[in-house]
């Protein structure tokens, strides 16, 4: 009984969106642009007193996030279904960011999407399927979330997508036990962090200071681009890299040569990598995920990767300050500027209902920050939302990033690769760094960059 | 109680599934069975045509909507510069602007692609002959002898592993660990290693890691030819088999002589259906390392372009090449017909 | 070159009794000539180095999997550690089995899935074997315009990958309403399937001696009724090879599946097993040692149907024309 009636909230709910996609079609090459941007102004932010309007009602969101991360994001939505009455349907698909476009195409668009890229938003808003969003998720995001994170979910200045999850990208693993052992301590410049690199390599014959893995199936070469990305935000800065971002400045630009050199020094040297895997050649073929596991075994000291690295060391390990694994900030040229790298999710909304609407509103509100929070309990979950209680936190270095990604002086940056147009940032830049890694040299990997830049 | 009323739902939705599944079958052996009928009434020059087009009319209609009408849009979409991939003849919004032959010309200047092409011209060559071969010897080797339904399964075995599977186990033969003194955990380095030797990187190099992936696609395909030709075999008639026995012919000679002639139209299919196969594979390429490690092949590009970076144009064009690479094979198909006709 | 020899079947097989080959009850015949023709063949094949072939090349395309298994068995630090063959030395857990089998929190049971995965094979099975089978009977018996060109041109398709043609028909299901149910699924995959299987089966219907079907055609028999009487028997070993073959991939199939039905591979959705194994290495993969739990679970079926058709793979009936 129960499962025929969802069977018939589901069915209608299909017949409405594809009503709602046709007619949109339809209308579209009349429909004035500015008028199609303006937000919805009804205040969706107390929906619990909508649930005489949203009960029954059923939202269909789509992620990229699976099993067993899923778990946590069922739970968090557990609040608003219980005091709306309405029932959030989940997918979670690994393919996600190859398939929203082909749903676009083909009417067949979940009502809300979890976009983990800007160039991804931008290219769903090009569909003319995204919905503006509305002016109580506005109010939240300016409230809750800095600046530089509207502008990841804005495009052409229009606000499609409040930030949802983020991680922090700029972290090196280390082992802090072997680190105490040898009297090593964390660097806190670019010249400190060299230092310590050649006196590893120097100390320590049987292993290299450094591992890495940029093999990931079709994504393979993404690592490579957060190394250049991570530090051409430090020896140029954030301004530069944001023209570099946007093709303001060329690819092959002298200062991401520098940056690129700069990364070279270390993942190109066999002195200094690829501990536990061999030379550096073999970082093109080490998958991301067994990247930093050398660092368990002595062979190897440091692992620059995401703090969602946290959820690749084996059952058991600990991943504390005083633990078998913890990260240090990838130091910055020196200590007055600290810029960190990062990435996160958008919330996309693409079918024009008060339900859908006011789950917007909650998602992008800290209610659904700490309740996502507590659900997590194993971990490996963060949000620049600044309602968040760092306490309601379980994991270390969750609890790190948050504050990271809540310090007002940080200078956060998005991962230029998941920016850039998709024949470099998922294309030539992930294909021409694996090509970098086994040997080719500096100036023809960003030369050939350049000259994939689509022409408009 | 909760458990019971979930086992119950589950119950009722397996029975609701399955009685789903009946009722497909029911409609389609209605709809067919009907159409039969009604074309079984004609009879003489007119019931010959109306029976040719019973017979061959619903497998034209599926062909014609699943797969002429998206080829088409295909052609079309190779010389339009749209981002998106299009799926009618819609809004210029999805088509892009017309840019003529500059996607084919791409072809010649995107770095990388003249070995991409070297590498589908080994994938093309190798596998359909070293897969058939593998697999008409063995189906000869096991033929009526003791327990070959059991000894099919086993080459038949890898066929049956999902990509994904076949990926994981391909890891742990090809696996390789530069780190001096180490343990190898995958086999091929392992015995290499056991013999002295230094372990080699067989997935990382271009071009030789080209030649681990065609293995994988070999492995893979022989259970194909192996099944095919077995049943080619098997239709045999005894009174062949028989009357060369009786001439003294036996083994080598037996099967050169009468087992491959007999079968020699069902390995021509087995070879076309591979080679087409084969052109159109990418998945391994795609799980090694989705082509970046110089181990490209044109199915895998033609992927990439029209569903990863946007370029459904120069995608197409691609899709394009394949085809016209197919054209040869359907050639000697075609003059094959005519000899056998 | 090949003409010394003559073509397979037509000559030999010309006296053979037609009518009876086509009316009695042929499982008692069949049984008898296999028992007698086995036991001579396989004096003349099984020779020593036959044997020893063919075991090396057994062993070398199971040894791989084998590892898999091995490997399916053992922790994730042991498998980073040393290789499969060392297992002994380190201990076995069904960890992984009952990681992949009860899932994490909130995930479905498997049988669910399992329950799915046939539904949407049997017909995607059914369907295309029988449609393919008809069409390429009127390609190599009945005679009618342009029939060569039009058979060209359906084996051509196989080269169309079906990553194009999946877009459009999601919109065209959509427009009929029958988006994201099992019907869509049967129909893609019934297309996809029909050149290939057209191609194979036509392949076997042609070898088929023209005087069986004259001698029917004398009795006043029909196509529809040659078809269902005289071909289909003829040819079960071709329809049981092409659909396994048709069977494992409608199985493993996970594109198609994701594209119909749209990612939903939660609780009483419409996902085929393949959609939920998909997912259980996680979102990030660092579950990716799950994966060889899976893909044991995933592979019995297909091995079982396998087995299970092989008795259709005997002798066919032509291949017993005279009496002993």
């Amino acid at each position: 009984m129960a499962l025929n009636h969802k069977r018939k909230v589901m069915a209608a709910a299909g017949i409405a969106a594809l009503s709602l996609t046709t007619a949109a079609c339809g209308s579209s090459s009349t429909n004035d642009p500015a008028a199609q941007a303006s937000a919805d102004t009804t205040d969706y932010s107390d929906w619990c007193s909508m649930k005489s309007e949203l009960t029954g009602k059923t939202v269909s969101i789509y992620t990229s996030i699976v099993t067993p991360e899923d778990a946590s994001h069922k739970a968090s939505y557990k609040a608003f279904e219980d005091c709306t009455g309405v029932k959030i349907n989940y997918e979670g698909d690994k393919d996600f960011e190859k398939n929203l476009p082909q749903r676009a195409q083909s009417g067949n668009l979940p009502d809300v999407a979890f976009i983990p890229q800007p160039g991804l938003l931008q290219t769903m808003v090009d569909t003319g399927k995204a919905i503006p969003a509305s002016k109580t998720v506005g109010d939240e995001v300016d409230k809750y979330f800095g600046a530089d994170w509207r502008k990841y979910g804005s495009v052409d200045g229009t606000l499609y997508a409040a930030p949802l999850g983020a991680n922090v990208k700029s972290f090196v693993w280390y082992s802090p036990k072997t680190f105490k052992a040898k009297g090593y301590t964390v660097p806190t410049t670019w010249d400190e962090l060299m230092s310590l690199t050649a006196k590893i390599a120097a100390d320590d014959p049987g292993a290299k200071p450094w591992c890495a893995g940029f093999g990931s199936g079709v994504a393979t070469g993404w690592v490579g681009t957060d190394w250049v990305e991570d530090v051409l935000l430090r020896t140029a800065g954030p301004e530069v890299y944001d023209q570099w971002v946007n093709h303001e400045i060329k690819f092959n630009d002298p200062k991401v040569a520098d940056a690129l050199a700069k990364v070279g020094a270390i993942l190109k040297d066999p002195k200094y990598t690829n501990g536990g895997f061999g030379a550096p050649s073999t970082i093109a073929t080490t998958t991301f995920q067994d990247g930093g596991q050398p660092i368990l075994k002595n062979k190897c000291y440091m692992h620059r990767q995401a703090s969602f690295y946290a959820s690749n060391w084996p059952k058991g390990t600990k991943v504390a300050e005083d633990g078998d694994v913890w990260a240090f900030y990838l130091p910055s040229v020196d200590a007055s500027s600290k810029p960190f790298l990062g990435g996160g999710e958008f919330v996309a909304t693409f079918r024009d209902a008060p339900e859908v609407k006011a789950f917007a509103a909650f998602l992008a509100s800290p209610d659904w920050a700490n309740a996502k929070a507590k659900a997590t309990t194993n971990g490996g979950w963060v949000s620049a939302n600044k309602g968040l209680d760092v306490k309601n936190l379980v994991s270390p270095i969750d609890q790190k990033s948050a504050e990271i990604l809540q310090d007002p002086k940080a200078v956060f940056r998005f991962d230029g690769s998941d920016m850039m147009p998709s024949a470099v940032g998922a294309g030539t830049f992930w294909s021409q760094m694996t090509n970098w890694v086994k040997g080719q040299d500096d100036k023809t990997t960003l030369d050939n960059i350049e000259q994939s830049w689509p022409a408009n | 109680m909760f458990a019971t009323s979930v086992a119950t739902i589950t119950a009722a939705g397996t029975a609701s599934k399955l009685g789903t599944m009946v009722l497909g079958l029911a409609v389609f052996a209605v709809v067919f069975v009907g159409i039969l009928l009604f074309a079984s009434l004609f009879k003489g020059r007119v019931g010959e045509k109306v029976q040719a087009v019973a017979f061959v009319g619903p497998t034209l209609l599926f062909i014609s909507i699943a797969l002429i009408y998206p080829a088409i849009l295909t052609i079309r979409r190779a010389f339009y510069d749209g981002k998106f991939f299009d799926l009618n003849f819609g809004s210029l919004r999805s088509r892009g602007k017309f840019v003529g032959f500059e996607n084919f010309q791409l072809l010649w200047t995107t770095p990388g692609l003249p070995e991409v092409f070297r590498n589908t011209v080994f994938w093309v060559v190798l596998v359909p002959f070293l897969a058939t071969a593998f697999g008409l010897l063995y189906a000869t080797l096991i033929d009526r002898a003791r327990g070959e339904a059991a000894a099919k399964a086993l080459i038949f075995l890898p066929m049956a592993i999902s990509m994904v599977g076949a990926t994981l186990i391909w890891k742990f033969v090809y696996f390789y660990n530069g780190d001096p003194g180490s343990n190898q955990t995958g086999l091929l380095n392992a015995i290499i290693t056991k013999l002295g030797m230094d372990p080699v990187d067989f997935v990382g190099n271009a071009p030789g890691n080209t030649f681990a992936l065609i293995a994988i696609m070999i492995w893979i395909q022989a259970g194909f030819a192996m099944t095919v030709l077995s049943a080619a075999i098997k239709a045999i008639p005894d009174e062949i088999i028989e009357a060369a026995k009786l001439d003294g012919v036996s083994g080598l000679k037996m099967f050169r002589f009468v087992t491959l002639p007999s079968i020699r139209s069902s390995v021509i299919v087995v070879l076309t259906t591979i080679a087409i196969a084969t052109l159109k594979a990418f998945d391994i390429v795609q799980a090694s390392s989705g082509g970046k490690l110089g181990d490209s092949v044109l199915a895998n590009e033609f992927y990439n372009r029209s569903f990863v970076t946007q370029q459904p144009g120069l995608g197409a064009a691609i899709a394009i090449v394949i085809f016209l690479l197919v054209m040869p094979i359907i050639v000697f198909n075609v003059i094959q017909f005519r000899k056998d006709a | 070159m090949s003409t010394a020899t003559p073509p397979p079947v037509s000559a030999a097989v010309a006296g053979v009794a037609v009518g009876e080959a086509a009316r009695e009850d042929a499982l008692p015949r069949k049984k008898r000539r296999r028992g007698s023709a086995a036991g001579n063949a396989a004096k003349s094949v099984t020779s020593p180095w036959a044997s020893v072939i063919a075991i090396v090349m057994a062993l070398a395309w199971t040894t791989p999997t084998f590892g898999l298994l091995v490997t399916s068995f053992r922790n994730q630090a042991d498998i980073q550690e040393t290789g499969w063959w060392q297992a002994l030395s380190t201990p076995f857990t069904l960890s992984n089995y009952s990681a992949v089998l009860s899932g994490a929190e909130g995930q479905p049971p498997l049988t669910d899935f399992i329950v799915n995965s046939f539904v949407i094979a049997i017909p995607a099975v059914m369907l295309p074997l029988f449609l393919a089978s008809l069409a390429a009977y009127a390609f190599a018996w009945i005679d009618f315009p342009f029939r060569n060109l039009l058979f060209v041109a359906v084996f051509a398709l196989q080269i169309v990958p079906l990553q194009i043609a999946l877009l459009p028909l999601v919109t065209m299901y959509q427009n009929i309403g029958i988006g994201g149910t099992y019907w869509s699924l049967w129909l893609s995959h019934s297309a996809f399937a029909l050149p290939l299987a057209v191609f194979l089966l036509h392949n076997f219907m042609k070898e088929i001696p023209a005087s069986l079907l004259e001698a029917a055609r004398v009795d006043g028999a029909g196509h529809v009724r040659i078809f269902f009487q005289v071909l289909l028997p003829l040819i079960t070993p071709a329809l049981a090879s092409f659909g396994i073959f048709q069977f494992l991939w409608v199985w493993n199939d996970l594109l198609v599946a994701i594209t119909m039905l749209g990612g939903n591979a939660g609780n009483g959705s419409n996902a085929p097993l393949t959609m939920v194994l998909n997912n259980i290495s996680g979102t990030l993969g660092n579950r990716w040692y799950l994966l060889s739990a899976a893909a044991f679970i995933s592979i019995a079926v297909p091995v079982v149907v396998f087995l299970s058709l092989q008795r259709y793979f005997v002798r066919g009936l032509l291949a017993g024309g005279t009496k002993g």
